[in-house]
């Protein structure tokens, strides 16, 4: 027979949340009382718990507020019926303008959805066509000086960067470029998959704060935007909306990995 | 949206308890929460598929509470507010319970921010030990011994409360 593990520090802990399984409970119990000092501590953090808990309690009782509920949350918030408003707006004016064929009616939504929803979905999708469309010079700065490329793009934008791992998405870095964006720069970063498809990743400063993840379909490549703590980030690449955004979500908890470390303040 | 609702809304009454006991204001403790809720949406098709919404959502709020205590200046009007709300706790309870609420709340008040969070998150919102440990990005041995601080400090100022005297003289 296997001996128990001796009592620890997490057994004492599930002992007064009251985690523990029967067994270890009875043994946790039975060394309790033969450890008198210890045994009244834990009685007393039992009896402290239960006090905290019941003090609240009133407060988890409480109705719920209505604007705490999500339907009206999101009805605020508005982001869809506003968002279909303006596509439909847009069609409409196409139709207005008579014959120009499928394509000015796509490049005419795409762009008055991204232009105004997005400036950042817009500027993305404009650099990943430009340049990912270069075999000479794609990127300024090529992977081999990684380093060198994200402190000179953090310098720049005045950002910490760091280039996301997309190897297990297939994507291996290329490099990357600084570019103009308003009274700003923006950086890209460019990708290739062993079959030539390529995949840019777009940062900069944007102050609208706080914008959702949303999916952006452009002219020949499709984007997904968001907006965290004042930086906006665009994915962009020829793929279908499933995979993109599952690489848009490897980027993004690479970005939020990266951040300081959520420190507490004293207090 | 009826979806994330039945997913989010479960929540909304833990999270108002939490957000309280780090204010004690309720006004202020419900905008935490409208914050915690509106970026929780946001977010929403970032959430990990196998992580736990529950503990996701705490975090959430905790980080966002903490953002909020760094940028303010931490003066202030919250003595009074903590009355008000007390007063409003407990108007017919008897007065042995409210002492031992204001007990409570003054015992939290001696905790730092990190050991209220592992009290609250773990004593009265019953967040497991890992995703305690998820919450704080620490490992689980940490989340243990910062519990066991935070419960030994707390035991203590209880201990010198005003619920505890009485019953001594009683």
């Amino acid at each position: 027979m296997i001996a128990d593990p001796p009592i620890g520090e997490d057994d004492l802990n599930a002992f007064v949340d009251g985690r523990l399984p029967p067994e270890r409970h009875a043994l946790v119990s039975r060394f309790l009382s033969e450890n008198r000092q210890l045994g009244e501590r834990v009685a007393a953090d039992i009896t402290a718990r239960s006090a905290l808990r019941e003090s609240l309690q009133f407060k988890a009782a409480e109705p719920i507020p209505a604007r705490l509920r999500v339907a009206n949350l999101a009805v605020e918030r508005g982001a869809a019926p506003r968002h279909w408003l303006r596509v439909a707006a847009a069609i409409f004016l196409f139709a207005l303008g008579g014959a120009g064929g499928w394509f000015a009616h796509a490049r005419f939504a795409g762009a008055a959805v991204g232009q105004r929803e997005t400036p950042v979905a817009a500027e993305a999708l404009s650099a990943h066509r430009v340049f990912t469309a270069e075999t000479v010079h794609p990127v300024e700065v090529a992977a081999a000086q990684e380093a060198h490329l994200v402190q000179w793009l953090s310098r720049r934008l005045n950002h910490p960067l760091k280039a996301p791992n997309l190897s297990s998405q297939g994507f291996r870095l290329m490099g990357g470029r600084l570019l103009p964006a308003g009274s700003g720069a923006a950086a890209q970063l460019m990708y290739q998959d062993d079959g030539g498809a390529r995949l840019t990743v777009y940062l900069r400063a944007d102050g609208n704060g706080g914008a959702a993840f949303r999916f952006v379909q452009g002219q020949n490549a499709s984007a997904f935007t968001w907006t965290e703590d004042g930086f906006g980030y665009a994915i962009a690449a020829q793929v279908g909306r499933p995979q993109l955004l599952t690489i848009a979500e490897s980027v993004y908890q690479q970005s939020k990995a990266s951040e300081q470390p959520k420190k507490p303040p004293p207090t | 949206m009826d979806d994330v609702a039945a997913i989010l809304e479960p929540h909304i009454p833990g999270l108002r308890r939490y957000a309280w006991a780090l204010l004690r204001d309720r006004e202020g403790a419900d905008d935490l929460v409208q914050d915690c809720l509106e970026h929780a949406l946001a977010g929403w098709h970032m959430r990990r598929r196998d992580g736990n919404p529950k503990a996701w959502l705490f975090t959430i709020l905790r980080n966002l509470h903490i953002s909020e205590l760094r940028r303010r200046s931490r003066r202030g009007t919250r003595a009074e507010l903590e009355e008000a709300d007390s007063a409003e706790a407990f108007q017919d309870g008897d007065p042995e319970r409210r002492l031992i609420f204001r007990d409570c709340l003054s015992a939290l008040d001696t905790l730092s921010e990190e050991q209220k969070s592992i009290l609250l998150l773990v004593g009265v919102e019953d967040l497991s030990y890992a995703d305690m440990a998820k919450t704080l990005d620490i490992p689980i041995g940490t989340v243990m011994s910062r519990l066991s601080r935070a419960r030994e400090r707390f035991r203590q100022a209880m201990e010198t409360g005003s619920a505890t005297k009485l019953r001594r003289v009683k």
